[in-house]
């Protein structure tokens, strides 16, 4: 195998059009140096973490690493506000306020965030992911 | 919740995972503006985290995480798993496809060195798995409905050229299959067909009226039993969060988004429905706040209000009662009349009438429940909570002063008719085919009103929708909602029926089971083809805990009528396997009186109150010791959550103090 075939480029991958984690989806999974495309094998790994047979270790890890826009390990609130604005919609009119987004992030990690250092790392994320009922039913794609 | 904390506080694993570039480190980020910080990948924390990176632990299955690593020690990867062979599957290992395969080639090679033992070990517990799988996938490919709900999920993840005496025997007939008497009363379905005879069989005889009492009991427990079960799954849930609001900021932003979905203008929806929520759930946490800071006069004064209308929500419901009483008494005064001196319309009109008087009752009473709360200055979750309880406890009160109408005049006598057999025998000689009958007429007139409303109802104003579009009202109207929480009230409803019918009607539960497939596939095309999606959404996980609450309620309620039934009143001396006895449950004692007398003294002991006051004594301190135990381990989570964050706040401060050391040395 190996690869060396046809590679999914973010665009063509038209069933994720609608999803709004697209892009940060392409980059976590993809091996190439590029990170714009993906292999039959990165395909096959993305598909393996969705299903509904992975386990939320798993699931949680790439959930993580997906929801990190910056690449840098820990969850910021610049991270947060990006994950906010990508499920609240993508106009300019269907954000949230400012004060109603600094409201969300204290919200949120005053219940994530066990250090208190304002920033939640992958094993913060992982316990509040194993208390969360919905994420084994929403993280996964059936196809 | 031990593993789950056990986690995050395994000694060596850090607190933080430290970046690279030090100016990302925290909010303090200004102290550490000029001088890299180099000592902090010195720090035992950041080096085991690094070695986690390119080694295989033998680990737990549940907590084989391992981190992608960003260069490949591929030298050092086989060093450490030549130190320890993982049995683990590579299935719980966060790699990708090319590093498995390498993994897994290593392994293979390990294989060799191991014994004849080692390796006949490895080979079985692979198998083993292979097959626990196998079997797993075929049980959900048993999955009752999955083939539907799949679709479902494919939307939205997280669907007589005859003659005149022909005639009234053609209308006979349907009366009689829709109350339930006449040719269907000599038949198994009620209870009176049942004998007292036993079936003889080659050996021993088949003990037919104490196999009709244990066979209720036994899956009115069964039922029990599942429900307890199911529910406890979902209060685990609830119970581990020590916030008071059920809705979790976490779970909707990191679990909020739906995978599944592929369909432009349901992920719009996602979106908006998302954005309401939020919206809602932070509104609601502003008028907390604001709740809290109510002035003490103010509090007394939405007090009274809330007393007040509290008495009107009485007052309605026992208007509501009052009238289902004064239907029940009616239906059943004139139900003896005979066929041809009444019009068929009226006829069927009083027999069903109790049906229908409580069907109009659970119409109405929502909507009047809905304009009380809003005065009621509740914050949003709870009002919808509350309404949903008050439409519950309505529905299943009915039936219940349903039920309880029937027994008052089964036992209640003007004369001394009563004294012969200790029931109205005149009126009803057979008295528990006739409540089974009232139970089978509430359970096909609540299937005839669903399948109207889902038929005539729906389907029209959807077509009226579709080709319609020009006129403003009806597209004021709209498409139908699928109302989650209706639709499982009407469940609930149906289920009680069932409990509360299933001694009486032995084939009750048949017939329900019928019922449900039917308005399953009904519900299904009604929510696929004629509704849209509600733009206010329903979170499924925290509400099943409620819904089986509901459920374990509407079994609560149906147990009390049916333990006086069983234990207080006579049963029936014309029909049925109990005549010989005085009331049904004595079939019990005099079983197990002829039981050897071993056996009978010792259920005898096990029965009596000796045994029973010291038992329940020890139960009760048992759950004293839970409680505490569980009171303990709470205050001990608080302790360590506290510890951890001065810990990082100490580790903070270190580092503060070490830059400015740092700096002070090289100027």
């Amino acid at each position: 195998m190996g690869g060396s075939g046809s590679r999914l480029s973010k665009e063509l991958l038209a069933e994720y059009q609608a999803n709004p984690f697209k892009e940060r989806i392409c980059r976590v999974f993809s091996t190439s140096p590029a990170k714009d495309s993906l292999s039959f094998e990165d395909f096959l790994d993305l598909l393996s973490v969705f299903s509904d047979t992975a386990t939320p270790d798993i699931k949680s890890h790439y959930a993580f690493r997906i929801f990190d826009f910056d690449d840098d390990g820990t969850l910021n609130r610049e991270d947060l506000s990006r994950l906010v604005n990508c499920l609240t919609g993508e106009g300019e009119d269907t954000r949230l306020s400012a004060s109603e987004m600094k409201q969300l992030i204290d919200n949120i990690l005053e219940e994530s965030d066990i250090d208190r250092d304002g920033t939640i790392n992958l094993s913060e994320f992982q316990h509040v992911i194993s208390r969360s009922p919905d994420f084994a039913s929403s993280f996964k794609i059936v196809l | 919740m031990s593993e789950s904390s056990g986690r995050a506080l395994q000694p060596g694993r850090p607190s933080r995972q430290p970046a690279v570039h030090p100016e990302n480190l925290s909010l303090d980020s200004s102290c550490f503006s000029s001088p890299p910080v180099n000592f902090l990948q010195e720090l035992p924390s950041y080096r085991s985290i690094a070695r986690r990176r390119t080694t295989v632990h033998s680990r737990d299955k549940q907590s084989g995480t391992l981190l992608k690593p960003t260069d490949s020690y591929s030298s050092q990867l086989e060093d450490r798993i030549a130190e320890n062979l993982s049995s683990q599957s590579l299935r719980n290992y966060a790699l990708n496809i090319s590093e498995k395969r390498r993994l897994r080639d290593i392994q293979e090679t390990q294989m060799k060195y191991l014994s004849e033992w080692d390796q006949w070990k490895r080979y079985s517990s692979k198998s083993w798995k292979r097959f626990l799988e196998k079997a797993r996938e075929m049980t959900t490919h048993l999955e009752l409905w999955r083939e539907d709900i799949r679709s479902i999920e494919d939307i939205q993840c997280t669907v007589y050229p005859v003659s005149s005496s022909g005639l009234i025997y053609f209308y006979s007939y349907i009366i009689d299959l829709l109350s339930g008497t006449g040719f269907l009363e000599e038949t198994s379905l009620f209870y009176g067909h049942y004998t007292i005879d036993g079936v003889k069989f080659q050996n021993f005889t088949y003990d037919l009226p104490l196999a009709y009492l244990l066979s209720t009991i036994a899956s009115l427990a069964l039922s029990l039993l599942w429900i307890v079960k199911r529910s406890v799954e979902g209060f685990k849930i609830n119970l581990i969060r020590s916030e008071e609001h059920f809705q979790s900021y976490c779970n909707k932003i990191f679990a909020g988004w739906d995978f599944c979905i592929t369909n432009r203008s349901m992920a719009d929806l996602k979106h908006s429905s998302l954005r309401y929520e939020l919206r809602a759930d932070l509104e609601e946490e502003r008028m907390r706040q604001k709740i809290a800071e109510r002035t003490s006069e103010e509090t007394i004064r939405i007090y009274s209000l809330r007393l007040f209308l509290n008495c009107i929500v009485l007052a309605v419901l026992g208007a509501c009662f009052y009238a289902i009483y004064v239907a029940t008494v009616f239906s059943q005064e004139h139900m003896k009349k005979e066929i041809d001196k009444m019009v068929f319309g009226e006829n069927l009109f009083i027999l069903y009438l109790p049906s229908i008087v409580i069907t109009l009752a659970n119409f109405i009473t929502p909507m009047i429940f809905a304009k009380i709360i809003r005065y009621e200055d509740y914050s949003p979750g709870f009002e919808i909570r509350l309404t949903i309880l008050r439409c519950v406890f309505m529905r299943l009160a009915t039936i219940c002063v349903l039920v309880f109408t029937l027994g008052s005049k089964i036992t209640s006598c003007d004369d001394d008719t009563c004294d012969l057999c200790g029931y109205n025998q005149k009126l009803y000689p057979c008295w528990e085919t006739q409540v089974g009958q009232e139970m089978y007429k509430l359970m096909i007139f609540d299937f005839i009103i669903i399948l109207a409303v889902t038929l005539f109802v729906d389907f029209p104003r959807k077509l009226l929708v579709t080709y319609c579009s020009s006129c403003k009202l009806i597209q004021c109207w709209g498409q139908q909602e699928f109302a989650i929480p209706d639709n499982v009230l009407g469940i609930v409803y149906g289920q009680t029926i069932c409990w509360i019918g299933a001694f009486f009607s032995p084939l009750l539960p048949a017939i329900a089971t019928l019922k449900f497939i039917i308005i399953f596939y009904v519900k299904e095309w009604s929510l696929l083809y004629t509704c849209r999606p509600s733009p206010r959404p329903f979170r499924a996980s925290n509400s099943n805990f409620f819904f089986l609450l509901v459920l374990l309620i509407g079994l609560c309620l149906a147990i009390i009528p049916l333990t006086i039934s069983i234990s207080r009143i006579p049963s029936s001396k014309a029909c049925g396997p109990f005549t010989n006895f005085n009331t049904t449950w004595e079939v019990i004692p005099k079983t197990v009186s002829t039981f050897p007398s071993s056996l009978q003294s010792f259920i005898h002991g096990v029965t009596s109150e000796a045994f029973a006051v010291p038992f329940f004594m020890i139960i009760c301190l048992i759950m004293f010791y839970f409680i505490a135990l569980a009171g303990a381990h709470k205050r001990v989570v608080i302790q360590l959550r506290e510890q951890l964050s001065l810990e990082s706040r100490d580790k903070r401060y270190l580092i503060q103090k070490l830059t400015e050391a740092q700096r002070d040395m090289r100027n």
